[in-house]
């Protein structure tokens, strides 16, 4: 374990920051998830990174990304099945298409 | 040395996958790119000797939620996302990467400023032993989370629940 601890951090910010790009960029729904799990998985290296280098004899980090890995999948599901829906009843997969809130 | 190798590679494969899933135009190509970037994840618990946290990652991530959202992308429809060729707008590209510039910037100047990080222990290539896991995983004691892993499982439930309730077809009333 002679990696510094700051390689780690550059690489789950600039992870973070690609994946704030899509979520901005693009106006696809499953896109926009896409670049939101990109944001999920560098907050997790940094919770496993600064629990492994800082506090090593500890588990709070550790448990904290299973669990987070846990409720990522609940949300994708659910966010899935949301676009599913939208898709069948609006017939598009842009955010812009659904515009009011009512059904 | 072997560990900062392999975490360069690892680091080219994430940053890499991870920019072209960004910038590809078909969406199906996103979820194959979203799939390198969680193995690339996955190598970096293994690397960090997370063996567990790496294998929860890789049968979840890239073995569940990959598998998600193929099957959405194939099952909602034969012509809108498969073949999408989706069009960005310059305008709104420029000031995607104005923002990520100005986030990546400021997060920049307060990792450089800040040096609590230079006091990092050494730790020692061992691996976490699985029955601390276990026990700290199931125990109710201080630092035990049997209450989080119960959380979930009804945390899971209810999305399971509230996923079906919300894809499935209205009834005709």
């Amino acid at each position: 374990m002679n990696i510094p601890v700051e390689y780690f951090i550059a690489l789950s910010t600039l992870l973070f920051f690609i994946g704030v790009f899509g979520f901005v960029t693009r106006r696809n729904l499953v896109a926009m998830l896409i670049s939101i799990e990109l944001i999920l998985n560098s907050v997790d290296i940094n919770f496993a990174v600064f629990n492994r280098i800082l506090f090593p004899a500890q588990f709070e980090g550790f448990f904290f990304t299973l669990f987070s890995i846990g409720v990522s999948a609940a949300e994708t599901a659910v966010a899935l099945a949301i676009i599913i829906n939208v898709y069948r009843n609006y017939h598009s997969d842009q955010v812009n298409s659904i515009e009011n809130m009512k059904f | 040395m072997a560990n900062l190798v392999m975490f360069c590679i690892l680091a080219v494969v994430i940053l890499g996958s991870a920019v072209m899933c960004v910038i590809t135009k078909r969406i199906i190509r996103a979820a194959t790119f979203l799939l390198f970037v969680l193995f690339g994840v996955a190598g970096i618990y293994f690397l960090l000797d997370y063996t567990y946290l790496g294998a929860a990652q890789i049968s979840v991530y890239a073995g569940g939620i990959t598998v998600m959202y193929i099957f959405a992308i194939q099952l909602v429809s034969k012509r809108s996302l498969q073949g999408l060729i989706e069009r960005v707008k310059g305008s709104r590209v420029i000031s995607g990467l104005l923002l990520s510039l100005v986030g990546l910037a400021t997060v920049g100047v307060v990792l450089i400023k800040n040096n609590f990080i230079n006091a990092a222990a050494q730790v020692t290539d061992t691996e976490v032993p699985m029955d601390q896991i276990g026990t700290a995983l199931l125990g109710s004691g201080k630092y035990q989370y049997v209450l989080p892993f119960e959380f979930i499982s009804v945390f899971l439930l209810a999305c399971i629940i509230g996923g079906i309730m919300i894809a499935r077809k209205e009834d005709k009333k």
